[in-house]
């Protein structure tokens, strides 16, 4: 361990985490309404950062506006994903659905390099880069206290992730609309006979879910560059899913900053190995998620009937 | 469906129930159609041998795939790193060990099976989307592990060349030679796919996928059951991964990624689930989409000028995702039920409606 990197890398692996909790909270939004684990948020995640660069770059406008059209038309993408592939699986066993979003990633990432090719292109910065935070630590190494820099566009990326699942964790506490959706998570067919309309409850949860990707795949394409690989990083935040719990949104926020913890922990190592055994630190962490507490930190516990 | 054979035809004794093949005329057609396989050489272009024997290999790994989640039910998104494990396994005793190839690909079959056990044992407690996420996980850690782990031996990310198989002096150095290897392997794993699944241990496979709980109350022995299956799927897959190095002649982590992984999934569904045709129609089909794709590539570049560099690798997903999203909805149980179908309505002419 390199004492006097902890602090820096611990911070910077917390405020990647943000973004790993928004797109955590893609998934869960949609499993909490349809039962669906949607492999395909990668691919809407980078729809709206590719659709955000071509309105801003490509056509001309301004980058707000750009953004703005960028979430609404992954919204509406959002929806006709539901519509055409998931509703006529409804009833159907899980590997099906789970192949249904497996080979839509495979469409929409097929469609994303047809339709904009496969280079590395240059994001619009939307927060300034220049004057990092510096905040002085209360830890001393070496007679000086540590000082750790925080980038400006990462903090704000960090900010705006964890106040959209706050919003939308409002969201669902507080409308009717959230109250809808929080029941009809209990029980589909229960949800249906006291006459909330569940068709219009899961495109509702699609076109929120691929919202909220698509403001996930400017924060991130914004800090690291664009190109088609971008949808891999979602990667990173299945493990932060089950780790939260796959119902629950304050989970998400917890799973994303552990899972980024961990990963900015391991980065100090003084052994190469451990160093490079960041960018499996998720996967690892998934593994005793899954012996230790399958239902995550805030998960429900099934009990399952014959 | 099954048991719909021509007037007059009734099986006398338990060997003829459980036939696989049932008539003479049977044999003769599977004899002539091997036959014709294994020829292939000597009357095919190398490219279709090639394309063959791509094809053979892809077939045992999905096979495998068959056996856990076709007939055991458990999902795996690991399939390709067991293949990794496999050629890393197989490339390691024919290169460090001098083992001849004879031995390593049994023995690379045996410890990838190993591998995947270790994967499998979460798959008593968990199952459903978690048990997919605990082979996802197998599928990140295992090529990571070769790229970092024991580098003087392993190479790191530069991966191993792996020598050409030579059996009983005889070098397989070439499609034309590699395909009888391929051939032979897989028709022995196919035979072994199709006795397991009639056995105890298929019936065993089959409970647990209907209903896990019930078979359990029933006295099946759910954990055993279990990492039997993921050590079988596991074999499979180091065989196949043992014979693609060894054609590949190089294996690194990236030769078997996730995306292998997915499309042997689409493979098996599109070929159907629980039937020991399915991976060879999925894996068939889908083979040919993705050689279509390569073909099409260059008039789909004509309409999309600007991208034409990576129009194939766009095709590629677009096709196989595509035509998996079509099976899924219009017909989930896969080309295995639409040959049912079509050898009921053969046997029922001219009555087929």
């Amino acid at each position: 361990m390199n004492w006097q990197l902890l602090p820096q890398f611990a911070i910077s692996g917390l405020l990647a985490g943000g973004p790993i909790a928004l797109m955590a909270l893609g998934i869960v939004l949609i499993f909490k309404s349809s039962y669906i684990f949607n492999f395909a948020q990668g691919q809407l995640l980078l729809m709206g950062a590719l659709l955000t660069w071509w309105l801003a770059v490509d056509i001309g406008l301004p980058l707000w506006l750009s953004i703005l059209l960028a979430i609404a038309i992954s919204a509406v993408l959002g929806l006709l994903i539901e519509r055409f592939t998931l509703r006529p699986l409804t009833g159907q066993p899980l590997l099906t659905i789970i192949l249904m979003t497996l080979g839509l990633s495979q469409v929409l990432q097929g469609l994303a390099l047809l339709l904009f090719g496969g280079t590395q292109r240059n994001f619009p910065q939307i927060f300034s880069t220049a004057n990092p935070y510096r905040i002085t630590t209360p830890f001393i190494h070496d007679g000086n206290p540590i000082i750790v820099i925080l980038k400006q566009n990462l903090v704000w990326s960090f900010a705006v992730a964890i106040l959209g699942v706050i919003v939308i964790g409002a969201f669902f506490r507080l409308t009717r609309t959230g109250l809808a959706m929080r029941g009809a998570s209990e029980d589909h067919e229960l949800a249906q006979s006291i006459g909330l309309r569940i068709q219009r409850i899961f495109g509702t949860s699609w076109a929120l879910a691929a919202a909220v990707a698509a403001i996930g795949g400017v924060l991130l394409a914004t800090s690291s560059g664009l190109d088609v690989s971008l949808s891999i990083v979602v990667l990173a935040a299945f493990p932060a899913v089950l780790l939260g719990g796959l119902e629950s949104i304050p989970g998400t926020i917890a799973g994303g900053l552990i899972i980024g913890l961990a990963q900015g922990i391991v980065a100090t190592s003084k052994t190469q190995i451990i160093r490079n055994s960041a960018e499996i630190m998720p996967y690892v962490v998934l593994l005793v998620v899954l012996l230790f507490r399958p239902e995550g930190l805030f998960g429900q516990k099934r009990i399952e009937r014959i | 469906m099954a048991i719909l054979r021509p007037a007059g035809e009734f099986d006398t004794s338990y060997a003829s129930d459980m036939a696989t093949i049932r008539r003479p005329w049977q044999w003769c057609l599977l004899l002539v159609f091997l036959l014709a396989l294994f020829t292939l050489p000597f009357y095919a272009s190398q490219g279709l041998v090639a394309l063959v024997n791509r094809i053979g290999i892809t077939i045992i790994a999905v096979q495998g795939l068959s056996l856990l989640t076709g007939f055991t039910g458990q999902i795996s998104l690991g399939q390709a790193a067991f293949m990794t494990a496999g050629g890393y396994v197989s490339a390691l005793l024919v290169n460090e060990l001098g083992w001849p190839f004879l031995l390593a690909l049994p023995a690379a079959a045996i410890a990838a099976g190993l591998v995947g056990l270790i994967f499998g044992l979460p798959s008593l407690r968990v199952k459903g989307f978690y048990l997919v996420m605990a082979t996802l996980a197998a599928q990140f850690i295992i090529p990571w592990f070769t790229r970092n782990a024991f580098q003087d031996v392993l190479n790191g990310a530069q991966g191993l060349n792996v020598q050409v198989p030579v059996i009983f002096g005889v070098e397989f150095n070439t499609p034309q030679r590699y395909i009888f290897l391929t051939l032979t392997v897989l028709v022995l794993t196919t035979i072994l796919a199709f006795n397991v699944t009639r056995s105890r241990l298929g019936r065993a496979f089959i409970s647990i996928r209907d209903n896990d709980l019930a078979a359990e109350l029933l006295g099946v022995n759910l954990f055993k059951y279990k990492l039997q299956a993921f050590f079988l799927a596991s074999m499979y897959a180091g065989l196949a991964g043992s014979l693609a190095a060894h054609q590949l002649r190089h294996i690194n982590s990236e030769t078997f990624t996730l995306i292998d992984s997915i499309i042997f999934m689409g493979m098996l569904v599109i070929g159907g689930l629980g039937s020991n045709l399915g991976p060879i129609f999925g894996a068939i089909v889908v083979e040919f989409l993705i050689e279509a794709a390569t073909l099409l590539g260059p008039f789909v570049a004509m309409i999309f000028p600007a991208k034409s560099a990576g129009v194939v690798q766009a095709l590629r997903p677009l096709f196989f995702g595509t035509s998996l999203m079509l099976f899924l909805i219009f017909e989930p149980r896969g080309l295995a039920y639409r040959w049912q179908l079509f050898k009921a309505a053969w046997r029922l002419r001219p009555f087929s409606h």
